[in-house]
């Protein structure tokens, strides 16, 4: 048994490296308000630079430090430059979303440069291995730390006396300030982001090496891990951001002895959860806060949707409805299938981020808990089908609107950070809870469609299910936005303080929300599972909630229509063009790029 | 019917509202002057529920009121418009006007615990006769408040609130104040912003309002509106009520004199209050 003092170190050690990521998201949150989700991809890019040096360049130690540090730098000012800037006098929404793309776009060029294959990254330390009391601390423990100590000593030397340093911490305080007395916040920013990135490719790169391995799933991971301990630090804060990586690597390293090594996540996660619930403000913040600053419907672009004419949704509804009729090859059908199945879990999300605003990352959650729930109720207790996939729709909308309530609370880029914990803590819990869910195993054998008794043999029939299902949840969520609680909802998300002035309880409207797009979602993924047939832990994942996203986006965010038509256009388009699998994570993520850019509103229009 | 004792609201150092006692009676109008940084939205913000006081007590009707959430303020009658004005940006004129009279909703949102919501939902998506009734009404007595704004509002009903002039944003604000059917209203300057017509029409619709015998609490920098309204002043600076009083005399008291054109040179030289 290993002792608790190596837990300890390996607690510190680990939660050194979190403290250099979230030092770097701490420091872009003061200058900007933003919570920088590329920062787990610069981390992935830092970690193969260090890789490329190591291995193919052979450089020394010192010099690799070096290398990944100002490499990752150029990425950031690069992402700052050419992603970020341009976004400054848009929407509050806009630069939160371009991270999101970007940090897609990062992962996904550095997975078809070096293939998703984990890889070796050896430390170039002599593995020595000193006693101390009960444990053992190794050499790369040393340079770890190091690394660590030494970057905070020289962040906290330039903060405090450099006048660049200066200007950073003006800017923190107070941006407008700054400005009119002539602090090029252009520059801040740009510092910012190098100094961040820096941080973060040389986290990737020695844990890289503290694992002997990287691969490119390290980086949402490492965005997961840096936001958790800086949002427990209390977001912009960078000591506490430093603070709150150690006490994330404690947490997690005690988990892991205590309850093993697939926990591991779950504690992260779960302190996340804790503090935004119990201490939003951070475990260091002061008990209350100045009140929040009046803001006018910054949230979204305003815009004046395009009235789709009856005339045109009535034909298309016709088109798609008599398809199966044409002569159209069944993986034409295919393709429309899935489709309409993202369109259930777009309507969905953009039900929650569109019409309420709140930007949820984890919605791929709301499926797994349908389809789990379907497939279970069929297999366990032979509930028929059609019940089975309507009870996924209910579980799914209880389960997943309790599991989100603690984010109820929360406003803007938090309410995304929750959303993406609850999603993974979701496929945590799947993974892990054997006894129900069959953990990594996955359940296969989940019957097949059927209504009424009548398998859902021919494609034509599963189509036509799922394009009836599809148009039946789209019409009541019309009907739903033109009653007084989709009034409520647009409120709550131009101005959520004004909101409540006018006794809209925030908690019984986000409930709402969650309630009827947990049915869809739910409903989709219910379906989906008895469509594969296999389902497991990574059936829905991330990925397809930043799909279901960027199709919201696409459509105009709160566009019904909108949903319907980005769905078609961002799953069936590809398939058209018959754009090979790898490459289009990447053109998800560059539509959205753009489309933040030039057309914030969708192609439709925000409602 | 509201009346504050020893309401007190500290930032760090700073004590933004200290030890403020007031009594309004029914159908009163009393207004709150003061240089800028005195207190004055503070105060608005403790009593209305979006801050909460270090010490005191607000009570209205008789009722301990204190570190009400706002949503409850507003089911208790309380309304109230916005110093920078907010209005639902992305909502129709319309929309933004029947938010206001959202409490009033009752029989789409039936008043049970735990199913309440669900029912609400329901009846949402249902509709049921009682429910289109309900909103019709509603829609119709919106369109009588916005007939009060003559024909600034009107013919606008239906565009976003975005894209309406600010005077128009402000009037909107009212407007969705008084479709809640206030007992109390609280203004926070109705009028900045706006060139003297706007202003004297302003001025004229909440002498309309003060005549219809709603109780109302106005924080304005216009001094002669404010003259020409109130029934009493009362005038803050650094957090305290350093006058109260009809007002002329509160015009003419030295301390009153002092605060805004006295002490130091923080004060800046705003031109609404030289205006005055």
């Amino acid at each position: 048994m290993t002792s608790w003092l190596d837990y300890t170190i390996n607690g510190l050690i680990v939660g050194n490296v979190y403290a250099l990521v979230a030092v770097g998201l701490a420091l872009i949150f003061g200058v900007s308000r933003l919570i920088n989700f590329a920062q787990g991809s610069i981390y992935l890019v830092g970690a193969y630079i260090g890789w490329v040096a190591v291995v193919e360049l052979r450089t020394p130690l010192f010099i690799t430090i070096l290398l990944v540090a100002a490499a990752s730098a150029l990425v950031g000012l690069i992402i700052e430059r050419f992603g970020l800037r341009p976004l400054q006098n848009s929407v509050r929404i806009a630069p939160l979303l371009a991270t999101i793309g970007i940090s897609f776009v990062l992962d996904q060029i550095v997975m078809l440069t070096f293939s998703p294959n984990p890889r070796a990254l050896p430390s170039q330390l002599p593995d020595i291995r000193f006693q101390i009391g009960g444990g053992t601390i190794g050499s790369l423990d040393i340079l770890i730390a190091c690394v660590g100590i030494t970057s905070a000593l020289l962040l906290f030397l330039f903060l405090r006396y450099s006048k660049l340093g200066w200007a950073i911490r003006a800017t923190a305080q107070d941006r407008d300030a700054a400005m009119q007395m002539g602090v090029d916040v252009n520059r801040v920013n740009q510092a910012v982001f190098g100094i961040a990135a820096a941080l973060g490719g040389l986290s990737g790169m020695l844990v890289g090496m503290y694992y002997n391995q990287i691969d490119t799933a390290m980086s949402l991971q490492a965005t997961l891990k840096g936001v958790v301990a800086e949002v427990a630090g209390g977001a912009g804060n960078v000591p506490g951001a430093i603070a709150g990586g150690l006490l994330l690597g404690l947490v997690e390293s005690y988990g892991v002895a205590i309850f093993g090594t697939s926990y591991r996540n779950l504690f992260a996660f779960l302190l996340l959860i804790l503090v935004l619930f119990l201490r939003p403000n951070g475990l260091f913040a002061r008990a209350r806060q100045a009140p929040p600053e009046p803001l006018t419907g910054t949230f979204i672009a305003p815009s004046r949707p395009i009235r789709t004419p009856r005339w045109a949704l009535v034909t298309a509804f016709a088109v798609f409805a008599l398809l199966p009729f044409l002569p159209v090859s069944s993986y034409v059908l295919q393709t429309l299938i899935n489709a309409w199945l993202f369109a259930m879990l777009a309507l969905s999300l953009t039900l929650v981020a569109g019409t309420l605003g709140q930007v949820s990352l984890g919605h791929a959650a709301l499926l797994a808990i349908g389809a789990y729930t379907s497939a279970l109720l069929s297999l366990d207790l032979s509930v028929p089908v059609g019940m089975a996939i309507i009870g996924g729709g209910l579980v799914s909308a209880a389960l997943g609107t309790l599991l989100i309530s603690p984010s109820f609370r929360l406003r803007g880029h938090y309410v995304s950070i929750a959303t993406l914990a609850i999603g993974e803590i979701v496929s945590l819990v799947i993974l892990n809870w054997e006894p129900v869910t069959r953990g990594p195993i996955g359940i296969s054998g989940i019957p097949p469609l059927s209504l009424f008794g009548v398998e859902l043999v021919s494609a034509a029939s599963v189509y036509w299910f799922s394009f009836a299902v599809m148009v039946l949840l789209a019409l009541l969520q019309v009907r739903l936005l033109g009653s007084h609680i989709g009034r409520s909802f647009r409120a709550i998300r131009d101005d959520d303080v004004a909101a409540r002035a006018y006794g809209l309880s925030l908690n019984r409207y986000k409930a709402l929300a969650f309630i009827f797009g947990g049915f869809a979602a739910g409903v989709s993924g219910g379906i989906a599972a008895h469509l594969y047939s296999y389902i497991n832990h990574e059936t829905f994942n991330t990925q397809q909630s930043i799909l279901a996203l960027t199709i919201v986006i696409l459509g105009g965010l709160g566009n019904v229509a909108g949903a319907i038509v980005g769905s078609v256009a961002l799953v069936g388009l590809p398939e058209v063009f018959r754009i090979a699998a790898e490459y289009r994570i990447l053109i998800y993520g560059i539509a959205l790029l753009l489309l933040v850019r030039f057309r914030p509103q969708g192609l439709l229009g925000t409602i | 019917m509201l009346s504050l004792r020893g309401l007190t609201r500290r930032f760090g150092g700073l004590t933004a509202v200290d030890r403020i006692d007031l009594d309004l009676a029914r159908s009163e109008l009393v207004s709150i002057i003061g240089p800028n940084g005195a207190g004055k939205t503070t105060l608005f913000n403790l009593v209305t529920g979006l801050d909460r006081p270090d010490a005191g007590q607000v009570s209205l009707d008789g009722q301990a009121i204190t570190g009400f959430s706002p949503e409850r303020l507003a089911d208790e009658g309380i309304a109230r418009t916005f110093q920078l004005g907010r209005v639902f940006g992305n909502l129709s004129v319309m929309e933004n006007v029947l938010i206001g009279a959202h409490r009033r909703l009752r029989a789409v949102r039936p008043s049970l615990p735990l199913i309440g919501p669900l029912l609400e939902l329901g009846l949402a998506l249902w509709r049921p006769a009682s429910v289109r009734a309900e909103e019709e009404q509603l829609r119709e007595e919106a369109r009588a408040i916005l007939a009060r704004f003559g024909e600034r509002l009107l013919p606008r009903i239906d565009q976003p609130a975005y894209s309406l002039s600010y005077a128009n944003r402000r009037r909107v604000e009212i407007a969705r104040a008084l479709a809640l059917k206030p007992r109390l209203l609280l203004l926070d300057e109705p009028t900045a912003g706006m060139n003297p017509t706007e202003t004297s029409e302003m001025q004229a619709l909440i002498a309309e309002l003060k005549a219809e015998g709603l109780t109302i609490l106005l924080i304005e920098h216009k001094l002669d509106m404010v003259m020409r309204l109130s029934d009493r002043v009362i005038v803050m600076d650094e957090g305290q009520k350093i006058a109260e009083g009809a007002g002329e005399d509160v015009r003419n008291d030295p301390k009153v004199i002092e605060a805004y054109l006295g002490h130091g040179s923080s004060q800046p030289a705003d031109e609404r209050e030289t205006a005055a």
